[in-house]
Order: C-alpha cells, then structure tokens, then sequence
C-alpha cells in the first residue's frame, strides 16, 4: 500500500463507519453500529501510527488529492500536509477518538440513539482529521465549519431536552461570529497572497511583512497584523477565548463521550493548532502576538475562578478546560508554539480522563452531576477513582505526570517573553496554577472522598462500571502519566517539530529554556524548586483544609464575599449581556425594520399608497362622469367655446 | 457542431406536453392518466437539456446550440436561440426542478389537477425560452408570457390571499418590463434595425444614454431578483403561493432577474455599470444585512425562506458588480446552488404543510420525534441555507467574499455577516420546528415522509451534496463565457 493510499485511508475509514452506522443503522444494530465505527477509527489510529514513523523518518507529504474548484488562475483544492505537525495531532485525535469510541459502547448502551451516536462521533472524526490534514486554507476551513457542524449535532444529541437544544444553537451562533473573522482573514490572503496553499502563503509572508491595508480612510495598519487578528478571532471561536468563550460552558448538555471528545480534546484545541500552524505568519506580527497573549492569559485567569464555584461534575472540568486553553493560547502568544501543541497533546490525554471519569461517576449515579449529592465514591469505583486522581494530579501540575511537564514548560516560555502583555500573562499563568490545583482537588474531594451525600437507594446498587468504561480510562490514565516525561525533550528542546513551525530567533522564551537544558531529570529537580511547583501544592492543601477537614468554611466564605460570589455565579455577566444585547437587540431591529420599513414604509406608503392614490384620484374623476348627456353637450360645447376663442386670440 | 435542435425541443416539449395534459385531463378521468402524461413530458422535458451540458463546449464564449430562423421579417425580429456558459445551468435547472414539482404535486393536488400540472409543464417551456432567447423581443416575449402560469398558479391554487399577492406579484413585474421594452426599441434604432441581443452588446453609447438604460433594465430586473426596496411582493407571492409555485418562484423566476443583469446590464451598458455599482452595491449589501434581521422575525416558515432568498440573492448581484470573474463566477454559483436550497427548503415546508395545513412556526416543534426521516433531510437544506462547507449554499458565498475582500474589505466584512444571520434564522426556526419535545397531538400524530416524497428531497439532497464537494464541473462552464464579459465591461463605450 502506498503512503498516499494510507493519508487517504485515516479520514475516510471513520467515513466509512459513520455513513454505514447513519444510513444502515436500523439494519446493523447496535453491535454491527459500534464495531464498524470503532473499527474506521482503529483503522484511522493504526494508519497514523504508520505514517507518523514514516515522517518521523523524514519523509513529508505535500499534494493534492482532487481540484475543488477553478476560478480566474487559482485553483481551489482539497489535499494533504503531512508533516510532524500534523501526524502529532493525528496520534492525538484518533488515539482519543478510539478510547471515546469504546467507552461509549457502555456509557449510551441503552440510548435510543445509540447508532446515530455512533454515527456522529465517526462523522466528527472524519471532519477533525480533515482539518488537521489540510494543505491549505480552505479545506482548513471546511473541517473547521464541519467540526463544528458535529458539535451542534452532538450539543443537541438530546433533542428534546430544551437546555440541549438552546445550548447547541448558542454553539454554533458563537462559533460563526468567530468563523466571521476567521473567512475574513482567509480572504485577505488570497486577496493579497494569490494562494490559499498553506506553503506558497508562508514562502511569501515575509516579503508582505512591511505591508499595510487601509481599513479606514488615512490610517493604514499592518496588513499581516490585520490577516492574524482575524485569523485568531477564528481561533477564538472554536477554543473558547474570551468573550467568545460562552458556549463551552453550556455545551456541557451533551452526552459526556463527546464532551471528551470534541470539547476537551480535539475540536477545541482546532484553534491551538490553527496558530500553529499559521506561525510563520504570526511571527511576523508582535502586535497579533500581544494580542493573542492578552486574551489567552485573560481566559487562563477569569476562567479558572468559575471553576471554584460550580458544583455540577462536568461544569467544574468544563471550565477547567476554557482555562488550560487560555494556557495553551498564552503559549502561542510568546511565540512558543511547541510547547502550545505539547500542552495541547498532555492535555487531550489527562481532560478526557477527567471528563470520563467524571462520565464513569454521572453513569454509576444514574446521571446525577451534582457533586453535593456525591461524595465517598473511592471506595465503590477504585478504578474510576485512581484514574481521576491521576488526572487531577497531572492538571495540577504534579511531577512526574504529563501536565507538570507541559505546564511548567509554558510558563517558563512565558516569563521569557518580552512583547507588550508579558508580564501580565506571567502573572495570570502562575496565580492559575494555584487555582486549578484547587479547583482540580475541590472536584475529587467532593466526588470520591468524605461520606456518601447520594440517596439510599443509589447507594445500594452502586459499583464500579463495566470494563467498556473503565478500559479508556486506564487506556488514558497512561499518557497521562508518561507523556510529558517521555516527549519533553523532543518536543520542547529538540528538533521534533522540523519545519512545520516557525519561530523566528528572538522572538519568546524557548531559546532560554533551550540553552539553560539539562536533561529532563533537571527539569523536575528545577521544577520542584521553582513557585509553581508550591502553588500547586497550595492549592491541593487549601482544597483538602476547606473540602475534608473544616468543610463548614466554604459556606461562610460564600455568605461573606456575597458580592463577589454572585459576580461569579453569574459567570461575569457575559450570558446575560449577549442575551439582551446581542439576541434581543438583533431580534429588536429585525422586527423594528420589518414592521417599519417593509409594512409601513414600502408596502404601506410606497406601494398601496401608489394604488390608493390611483384608486382616489379615479373616485374624483368618476364623478365627471354623471351620465346625464346635458353635462356632456354643456362640456362639449365649453370646450368647443374655449378652443375657438385660443384661435381668435391667436391669429 | 451540427445543427440541432435540443434548445427548441427544451422550449417546445414542455409546452406541447403541457397542451396535452390540458386536452385529455377532464373532471371523467382520475387524474391517473393526468399525472403520468404531465411526469412523462417533465421526464423528456429535462432529459432534451441533458445533451445541451454533454455536448457543451468550455473553450469557447460565443454562444453554442444556435438556431435561428425569421419570425416577424418587417421589423427584422427573428427566432433566434443559444446558449452560453452564463445560461446553460440555467435551462437545465429549470427543467429539472420542474420534474420535481410534478413529482411534489402528485397526490397533493386535489383541484384542477390537470390545469395545475399544465400551468407547470407550460412555463417550463416559456422560462426556458427566456434563457436561450438572444433576440431582445424573442426574450420579451417569453419573459411576459411566463407570468401568466405563474400568476395562474397563484390565484387559482393559493391561499388565502392569493388575489392580493398575484395582482401585486403581476404589477410590479409587469411595469418594470415595460420601461425594459422602451429600452429595447431605442436599442434597435440605434443597432440599425436589429433586436439581436449580441449587436446591442456592441453598440457605443455615451454614458448619459447608458444610465437611463441601465435604469430602465435595472427597473425589470431589480424587481425579479428581487433587490431590497422592491422586494415585498416575493414575502407575498411565496405565502400565498402553492408548494410548487414557491419552489419555481424561488429557484428559477428569481435567476432571471440576476441572468437579466449579466445579458444586458453589464455588456450592454457597461460604463453606467461602472458608474452606477456602488448603488447596486449597497442594495446588495442591504439585501444581506437588513433582510437577515427581518428575517430572523418572521413567524411564518415560508415568509421566513422567502426572505432568506432575498438575502441569497444579495451575494448574486453584490458578485456581479464587483467586475471580477471569481465575483461573476460566485453569483452564478450562488443562482445554481440557490436554486436546488431554496427549492428544497420549499419542498421541506410543503411537507410539514400538506400534513399539518399550518406554516406557522408556533404551531410546530418536536417534529423530529415522529418525524426522523424528514429531520435528517431538513437540517441537510437548513445547513445549506446556512452555508456550510460541503453544501452547495456555501460555495457562491464564499468565492463572491473572497472576490469581494479584493475591492474592499467592508463590502466582505458586511456580505460576511450572513455567517450569522443565516445561520440564526435558519437553525432557529429550524429548532423551535424540528427539536424540543412533541409540541401538541398534531404533531404526535405525523408520519414520517413517504417514498415520493423521499425520492425529490433525495435527489436535491444528492445534488446540494455533490456540489457542495465537487464545484469544479460548473465553474469549468463558465470560464470562458465569463471572461469575455468581463473584458467587454472593462472597455469604454464611449
């Protein structure tokens, strides 16, 4: 089999399995449904791990598999780059989507949609593997529109639960405002490039560097700046940064696999790869970089605060998730694009734990997710708890597991950045490792420690799940420990990335780090003697102190910072002000224009007006019309009367 | 290529099988015979345009299949036929979308089946007609006679309000024309006595006489398209209209109006074009922004989609006047793709409107749960009316942006705008129709789609599909047409 038979096997064998369990699910069943998906996927992972030894070995892809579309001299097509970039997040996206493919088997088992589930997150593959694959804009473009595409559908998985159904419409809504600057962005390019191809765009990006583009009349501003912020707004959309990260919170609705899947592991962290790889472009804006960094460290920060306050399971994980994206989007700021898709692989692997586990419990709990109503699991679900820990451990950032790694990485890379916004992304990073450590240790308290808070009858039948659930949870809990220890110094140190990401010499803090390395022994040694480390640590012991020991303290704290309690309950106001602004107000000028302009103005005034005035002016002169023929003689001989005297007058 | 006839058989055979189903439909017969007769005509009626794309030739831009023969010889107005990269899509769209609504109509039909049936297969012929005309009073004929089966359709098979919205529908299509036939005669005057449409293209004409013709095409086509603020009849028209009439009305009628711009706007007043597309511009531009929010408002699905068109049919012209091929190119994708979205998204509420004899969104919701089949194909259109990569919806909006951005970033920024609203309108009735939990015992007591209405929604669903992934063989088409309009408007005229 050639390679190229293998590129195009990995997205269409999950195709294939998603069209065979959509259309002939009836007909498969639930087992026929759940083994051709699976097996697309495992397909897709097999393949990926062939072809990630064959980059690996130096061999990097670049063509075309068909032309979509011609118009004037571009050609518009579908193809493939394949480079370690991109086999990185293959690896990443068919290893997640396989454990999530399994674990659904047990966790939707009795889902009266259970094929059109299976369909779905294969579709969803397809599309994610699409996106990542692409060698140019548009079909970048395409996965990014179709991955959201599966979101909505999987938001919504639920159809008739009304918070379902609203919370996938707000997906999509806020992802097109994203998708608004991201085709805006595309277009400058072509407009400007001549290409959408991902390469001729990067060979001629530095000689548009000094470019400019007149947005208003007389103040030109870097055009490559422009190209970047719409490209990261883009971003923005589709990994949650602030303000456009409303609709992650929410997509919690859907079914937990997905929210591993897609809302953890892969689709979000589409944006974190999409700056990757566009970094030759990013590189020569500072100011889309500080732009970029202001954001990411803006999301890490604020979104980590929410995570203390909730007391629904998958919320707390949820917003966890916003946070650690903002981390990777800080990364991306300081130029340390390595360390983001490090962060971003670490990642994938611990937060589909954590949302599995946190799935394993709902599931065990006949669909419970407050945590209020949980507590003492450890003892019931060993697997599910020490697999959880592990997650909680590596998000903390505890060595030897992955998130450490990753983690400290990106902080240090920040601390070495010097572009505007820096230091107070220093700040937001370093202060977010004490509160994800808490919040992370705040969630496994509550779930698996102290007394069981569940009611009887639950508690009587409660067990470990079955092994379809608890395999990707070992299958997962690995990575999660290994990862960061294993790929730190390819990664981040040496030269694993090749070509597929540029970082220009000056630019961030990896070139410190690089310099001052010492093998990875030495990087925990320093690590454990550096802040972070002891934040983290902090925040483990202030959760235990507040969670296990004088658990009466949260209340009091609650009722004694009301105020600010409430600004965080209310998420920072950001639903409520997109519900009256945005929402209301599009619906008000909507109807305002309609009823004003259209009824009133066009048709009222405008059209029938036209017709009522013919219609008045015809009842006028109807009356000419009397019928009686003295009228008619006396006019006549008027008129005959008038038109003689003209003549007399005239000659 | 040797001379044939597959242009004159795509006008003639429709209209002859519409004569046909007229004479034998009588009140006796079951209507059996009726139907079969009008699905065989709309059957060879498509399957005549077939070869009009197998033997189509992309390397040329002069027109192909010509026929031509005199018709009134004392003012040189001739039967003159052809088509180009610009109008080929247009003659077989036309004809296919018929044969859809003969299927659509089948069952549902219940009065004047025969009369309805004919007033179909009759228009189809004329709207062909209109495409392939290249004499100026060929093309008025066919023009005007094609309202009439649609003002038929309206007032003898619409709603409530039929008589309304078809006179208001004739009026304003009607007095726009006539200020396009004064065009014509002074064209023919000036052209040395000739009506043929190439011979106007080439005529010079200083700028001042340009803009009053430019107008007076601007009024008959503008209306059509429709172009916001002479929209308001299309709401009406598609209200009151039936199932088939909407889906004619929106997928075909509406591309005249945008074929009129690129036949005679652009080539024959090209310097007025110029002069006068920033106006065109921020009609388009208000067609897209103001129209999406109205539409976002409207409790009636069929008012909804209707004026969704017109915020599509923004991007058609908006395309035109940014004089670029990709910009030409995308209207013409959009008009194609419109054509099969707006047809199916017509279709689809027809659908839920035979069961439930309600447009209104309030009256719906859950209909996912009886209903799944019919889901699945209705998010399909939606999606597509909502643009989404791999649909057709999203190809012409995506090449006229990207043509747009190269003359100015805000006249994109504004089209792109359409990300949004066409996606809240859309996926909003969408979901307050669709999703939630059964809504009332009408909705609990729907049934899913048959096997009729399977086949048309599948065969528009294979269609927006196929497109949407492989555009290629219809801008291939177009190129060599498209260039040489745009070298002709490039040029001054005077």
């Amino acid at each position: 089999m050639s390679m190229f038979s293998l590129y195009l096997l990995v997205p269409l064998a999950p195709l294939v399995g998603a069209l065979l369990a959509g259309l002939f699910g009836k007909a498969l069943g639930h087992t026929g449904s759940h083994v051709v998906t699976t097996l697309g996927v495992a397909i897709s992972f097999v393949a990926s791990i062939v072809i990630a030894q064959d980059v690996y070995a130096g061999h990097i892809f670049n063509g075309t598999v068909y032309t979509w579309l011609t118009t004037e001299d571009i050609s518009l097509v579908v193809g493939f780059l394949i480079d370690p970039l991109t086999v990185t997040l293959m690896l990443v996206v068919t290893f997640v989507s396989l454990t999530v493919h399994i674990y659904t088997i047990g966790y939707m088992h009795d889902d009266p949609g259970y094929q059109r589930f299976f369909s779905y997150i294969s579709l969803f593959t397809f599309s994610m593997l699409m996106l990542v694959m692409a060698n140019n804009f548009l079909q970048l473009f395409f996965g990014w529109e179709a991955v959201g595409l599966m979101s909505y559908l999987l938001i919504g998985f639920w159809y008739t639960r009304p918070t379902a159904i609203y919370a996938s419409l707000k997906a999509f809504l806020v992802n097109r405002v994203g998708d608004l600057g991201f085709l805006l962005g595309i277009g400058l390019i072509l407009a400007h490039f001549g290409s959408l191809d991902y390469v001729t765009v990067f060979e001629r990006a530095p000689l548009l560097a000094q470019d400019s583009i007149l947005l208003i009349p007389g103040s030109p501003v870097s055009l490559l700046s422009v190209v970047c912020i719409l490209l990261f707004v883009g971003a923005m959309g589709k990994s949650a940064q602030m303000p456009l990260h409303v609709w992650l919170p929410d997509s919690m609705e859907g079914p937990t696999p997905i929210s591993a899947l897609i809302h953890a592991a892969t689709m979000v962290t589409a944006g974190i790869f999409m700056v990757s790889r566009m970094s030759p472009l990013f590189e020569l804006s500072e100011t889309a970089r500080s732009v970029v960094l202001v954001v990411g460290a803006s999301t890490a920060l604020f979104m980590a605060f929410l995570g203390i306050i909730q007391n629904d399971i998958k919320r707390v994980v949820a917003y966890s998730t916003l946070s650690q994206l903002g981390y990777m989007t800080v990364a991306l700021g300081a130029s340390a694009y390595p360390i983001a898709i490090f962060h971003l692989g670490t990642h994938a692997f611990f937060k589909a734990l954590l949302f599995l586990g946190a799935g394993s419990v709902i599931h065990a709990l006949h669909h419970e997710q407050d945590m209020r109503h949980m507590g003492g699991l450890r003892k019931y679900m060993p697997i599910t708890y020490v697999t959880t820990l592990i997650g909680s451990l590596a998000l903390a950032g505890i060595p030897p597991f992955a998130g450490f790694f990753s983690k400290d990485a990106l902080i240090e890379a920040v601390q070495g950045s010097t572009i505007p916004g820096a230091g107070y992304a220093t700040f937001a990073v370093v202060a977010g490792v004490f509160i994800t450590a808490f919040y992370s240790f705040r969630m496994l308290f509550m779930t698996f420690h102290g007394k069981p808070r569940m009611d009887h009858h639950t508690l009587e039948h409660l067990h470990e799940s079955p092994w379809v659930i608890t395999l990707p949870l070992i299958l997962l809990a690995i990575p999660s420990v290994l990862a960061g220890y294993l790929y730190i110094e390819p990664m981040v140190i040496g030269q694993y990335f090749g070509h597929s990401i540029t970082v220009l010499p000056g630019n961030g803090g990896m070139q410190a780090m690089r310099e001052e390395w010492q093998g990875v022994n030495g990087f925990i040694e320093h690590g454990v003697m550096a802040l972070p480390f002891w934040l983290a640590l902090a925040g483990i012991a202030c959760a235990a102190a507040l969670y296990l020991k004088w658990t009466d303290i949260p209340a009091a704290l609650k009722a004694r910072f009301g105020g600010l309690y409430t600004l965080l309950d209310n998420k920072y106001y950001f639903d409520r002000f997109n519900e009256v602004f945005f929402a209301g107000g599009a619906l008000k000028v909507g109807s305002g224009l309609w009823h004003k302009g259209d009824i009133t103005m066009i048709d009222g005034m405008m059209v029938n007006g036209t017709a009522n005035l013919v219609g008045r002016l015809s009842a006028r002169l109807r009356r000419v019309q009397t019928g009686y023929i003295y009228h008619y003689a006396f006019v006549m001989i008027f008129g005959v009367f008038i038109m003689m005297s003209l003549w007399f007058v005239k000659a | 290529m040797t001379a044939n006839y597959f242009l004159s058989l795509s006008i003639w055979l429709p209209i002859l099988a519409g004569v046909v189903v007229l004479v034998t439909g009588s009140p006796k017969n079951s209507g059996c015979t009726t139907r079969w007769i009008a699905l065989v005509g709309a059957v060879l009626g498509f399957a005549v345009t077939v070869p009009l794309y197998l033997y189509f030739s992309n390397d040329t831009a002069s027109m192909q299949f010509v026929e031509m023969a005199p018709w009134i010889p004392a003012f040189n107005i001739n039967y003159h036929l052809g088509i180009d990269g610009i109008s080929l899509w247009f003659v077989l769209l036309n004809s296919f979308m018929t044969l859809l609504v003969v299927i659509a109509g089948w069952v549902v039909i219940e009065k004047r089946l025969a009369q309805y049936m004919a007033a179909f297969l009759i228009m189809s012929g004329l709207i062909n007609g209109v495409f392939a005309a290249l004499d100026a009073i060929l093309f008025y004929v066919f023009f005007e006679a094609m309202l009439i089966p649609m003002f038929l359709i309206i007032g003898v098979w619409g709603g409530p309000r039929r008589v309304y919205a078809a006179i208001k529908f004739f009026l304003y299509t009607l007095l726009g024309s006539l200020l396009m036939l004064a065009a014509f005669i002074y064209l023919y005057f000036e052209a040395g006595g000739s009506f043929e449409i190439i011979k106007f293209q080439i005529l010079p004409l200083p700028l001042g006489v340009q803009v009053l013709i430019f107008l007076a095409f601007f009024m008959s086509f503008a209306v059509k398209v429709p172009m916001w603020p002479l929209h308001t009849w299309l709401p009406d028209a598609h209200v009151e209209a039936p199932t088939g009439g909407s889906v004619i009305l929106a997928a075909i009628t509406l591309k005249i109006g945008a074929y009129g711009f690129l036949r005679f706007n652009l080539p024959i007043t090209p310097d007025a074009s110029h002069a006068l597309s920033g106006f065109i511009i921020a009609l388009s531009l208000i067609a897209v922004v103001y129209i999406g929010l109205v539409a976002l408002v409207q409790n009636d699905m069929k008012k909804l989609v209707a004026y969704s068109s017109i915020a599509h049919m923004g991007f058609v012209t908006l395309g035109f006047f940014m004089f670029n091929p990709m910009g030409v190119e995308g209207g013409l994708l959009q008009m194609i793709s419109h054509g099969f979205i707006s047809g199916a998204m017509f279709l689809c509420i027809g659908v839920l409107y035979d069961r439930m004899h309600s447009r209104q969104i309030s009256d719906y919701g859950g209909v996912v749960n009886t209903m799944p089949t019919f889901a699945a194909f209705f998010m399909l259109f939606a999606m597509a009316n909502a643009g989404l990569p791999g649909t057709s919806g999203f190809i012409g909006e995506f090449i006229v942006i990207l043509s747009a951005i190269q003359v100015n970033f805000w006249y994109a920024a504004l089209a792109a705008t359409t990300l949004i609203f066409g996606a809240a309108y859309t996926l909003w009735m969408y979901k307050r129709v669709v999703f939630g939990a059964v809504a009332n015992p009408h909705v609990a007591e729907l049934k899913d789609i048959n096997k009729r209405e399977t086949l048309f929604l599948a065969l528009l669903a294979i269609l927006v599909l196929a497109m949407g992934l492989y555009p290629k063989p219809f801008t291939d088409t177009m190129h060599a047409t498209v260039q040489q309009l745009i070298e002709q408007t490039s040029v001054p005229k005077y």
